[in-house]
């Protein structure tokens, strides 16, 4: 139950920070909206060097939670496909791989922008 | 500009949300609220709601019929200004809106005094309002979302201040006033906007100085509305080397809303905040003879969100009225 | 912009030395204290979702059945918190602790959408949803096509 948290807890940790760094020291505001997408794209162009993959090993959730770890299985999603289907696979690929995430993440979305009020 | 016929200040009236209510000027302000909404069903909506009682409040205050006010100024930071046209909705009187971004309480005034002193008007009635939920999500980023805002950021006010001006009646009179030019030293960070208007302030004043022939001494205060302490540090420096020195009298509407420790970073900002603070405590601190001469020099930051996403400049502009008790 | 000519008298400091000025009196941000709360913040999330992780590999997922798992029931929580208004507060303390993990990418869906819901439930959270959602998915299925096209183009 409580293996490789101490890793995830130093990977995810390290990527974090990295994410602070890009904000704090460029200029003029980079926003989080910046931030997610450098990670997504950083995430997915790692995956395809194969650079990604040992760090999922090595962090487990501390590379699959931040959001270069989706980026990183919309490509690894991306290539397995074009090895089964061919240059069709490069377009199915990655959402399938991330269908999850994405569903869940429009669904649950949803439903709490219904279900409470903003707060201010 | 100086008034040949200097307009009286009637009454004025303010109104804040919660937040403001807690800060050190708390019990000058003439109402607070309990909460953001006041019962409204949204937030655009409470923001009129506040202008228009701001704007009620003053009528009372001076218990002057309404058909002998001739004129309503107001404005405030939405698109289209919304708040205040909607506030005009209810108060129905010749509705003339403005923006000035924050320094449109200032213009109001000036722009009031200028119908007075014309014989354009008998009594002008001059607001103006913003809200911290409505301009956040508008200029900014939702409030709900979890980001950091940075040290010079400031915060925007939630509240609304009204002003009745009239040709004739006792209280203090605005004496003078300096509109200002838009001012653009080319800083592009919006959550820096006090270094955006600085210079503006800076350039009002000097040239407000230059065409009276005074100097700040001549003032028991000065505040500017709203750089907040990042803006008021620079203002002043820039203004000691152009060769002014505004020695203690300078301060500013946004660092005086609110207490360091209730995490606003750089101060207050928003239409609603030197309204409110000209409204409520400068106000009072003349009616008990504390201040005898005070200049409020608004400051306004004229950009918009498509603008800054464009990569433009924050152009800044400060406008200058002064009242003497 | 810069080259106004203006009837005098005129401010004694140029844009040019202002910028400087400028740099001067604004605030640096704490970049060590932002640092450090990212880690903390950061790495805490990605320990809790490793013990989901864990908890789906115990209940006799495959590793990776049990990584998405774990992925969605993050954006769950993510999306609990903001609409709870509780996300808001670690992002203050957190910085990019909270908004590189995927419940900050959920935080960045809900946080807009629940603002505009009063703009109607179509145009306001339907439209919403994606404003900060919609640029990382255009970028990130768009980067896998590329690595897919070139992988393609390799083999």
């Amino acid at each position: 139950m409580f293996a490789m948290i101490i890793p995830a807890f130093i990977v995810g940790g390290v990527i974090c920070v990295i994410g602070q760094l890009l904000m704090d020291l460029t200029k003029p505001a980079f926003t989080p909206a910046h931030v997610l997408v450098t990670f997504v794209t950083g995430g997915a162009i790692l995956g395809a060097l194969g650079l990604y993959e040992p760090l999922i090993k090595i962090g487990g959730a501390g590379a699959s939670i931040p959001l270069s770890g989706f980026g990183y299985s919309l490509s690894k999603g991306a290539m397995e496909a074009v090895g089964k289907r061919g240059i069709i696979g490069a377009f199915s690929g990655g959402v399938e791989a991330t269908a999850v995430g994405i569903a869940s993440a429009v669904f649950f979305g949803y439903l709490m922008s219904v279900a409470f009020k903003p707060k201010g | 500009m100086v008034f040949t016929n200097p307009p009286v200040i009637l009454a004025s009236y303010s109104v804040v949300g919660p937040k403001e209510g807690q800060g050190p000027l708390g019990k000058t302000f003439s109402k607070v609220w309990k909460d953001q909404l006041n019962g409204a069903k949204s937030w655009e909506v409470a923001e009129s709601n506040m202008l228009q009682e701001a704007m009620q409040g003053s009528i009372d205050q001076a218990g002057i019929a309404k058909d002998q006010i001739d004129y309503m100024l107001a404005g405030d930071l939405l698109n289209q200004i919304i708040s205040s046209s909607f506030a005009a909705r209810k108060i129905a009187l010749p509705f003339i809106g403005l923006y000035g971004a924050c320094s449109t309480m200032a213009l109001g005034l000036a722009l009031g005094s200028m119908l007075i002193d014309g014989g354009f008007a008998r009594n002008v009635l001059v607001g103006a309002s913003s809200h911290h939920d409505t301009a956040e999500r508008q200029f900014r980023a939702p409030t709900e979302q979890g980001t950091q805002r940075p040290m010079s950021a400031q915060w925007t006010v939630t509240g609304a201040g009204s002003v009745l001006l009239g040709r004739r009646g006792e209280g203090p009179r605005i004496s003078s006033a300096t509109i200002g030019r838009v001012i653009d030293y080319a800083e592009k960070d919006v959550n820096n906007m006090g270094s955006a208007m600085a210079p503006a302030v800076a350039d009002t004043i000097l040239n407000h100085f230059h065409d009276l022939q005074r100097k700040a001494t001549d003032y028991d205060l000065i505040a500017s509305g709203d750089l907040g302490a990042v803006g008021l540090a620079l203002a002043t420096e820039v203004l000691k080397q152009s060769g002014i020195d505004m020695g203690t009298a300078f301060t500013d509407c946004g660092v005086m809303v609110f207490d360091p420790s209730q995490d606003v970073h750089s101060g207050a900002s928003g239409c609603g905040c030197s309204a409110v603070v000209f409204a409520g405590n400068v106000m009072r601190r003349i009616k008990v003879g504390e201040l005898k001469r005070v200049m409020l020099v608004g400051s306004g930051a004229l950009h918009s969100p498509t603008s800054s996403l464009q990569g433009e400049s924050i152009p800044g502009i400060g406008h200058a009225v002064v009242i003497d008790a | 912009m810069a080259n106004q000519s203006l009837r005098k008298p005129t401010l004694a400091v140029s844009p040019e030395n202002y910028k400087t000025l400028a740099q001067q009196y604004t605030p640096k941000p704490t970049i060590v204290k932002n640092v450090i709360r990212a880690f903390a913040v950061g790495g805490i999330i990605c320990a809790i979702g490793q013990v989901i992780i864990n908890f789906f590999v115990s209940v006799g997922l495959t590793s990776v059945e049990a990584s998405t798992a774990a992925t969605a029931t993050m954006i769950f929580l993510g999306a609990l918190l903001t609409g709870l208004g509780i996300y808001d507060e670690i992002g203050k303390f957190g910085g990019a602790g909270s908004i590189v993990p995927v419940t900050g990418f959920s935080n960045s869906i809900v946080s807009p959408a629940i603002e505009f819901k009063r703009e109607g439930y179509v145009l306001g959270v339907g439209a919403k949803l994606f404003t900060v959602a919609g640029p990382v998915l255009v970028y990130g299925i768009a980067t896998s096509i590329v690595v897919g096209i070139i992988y393609f183009l390799i083999h």
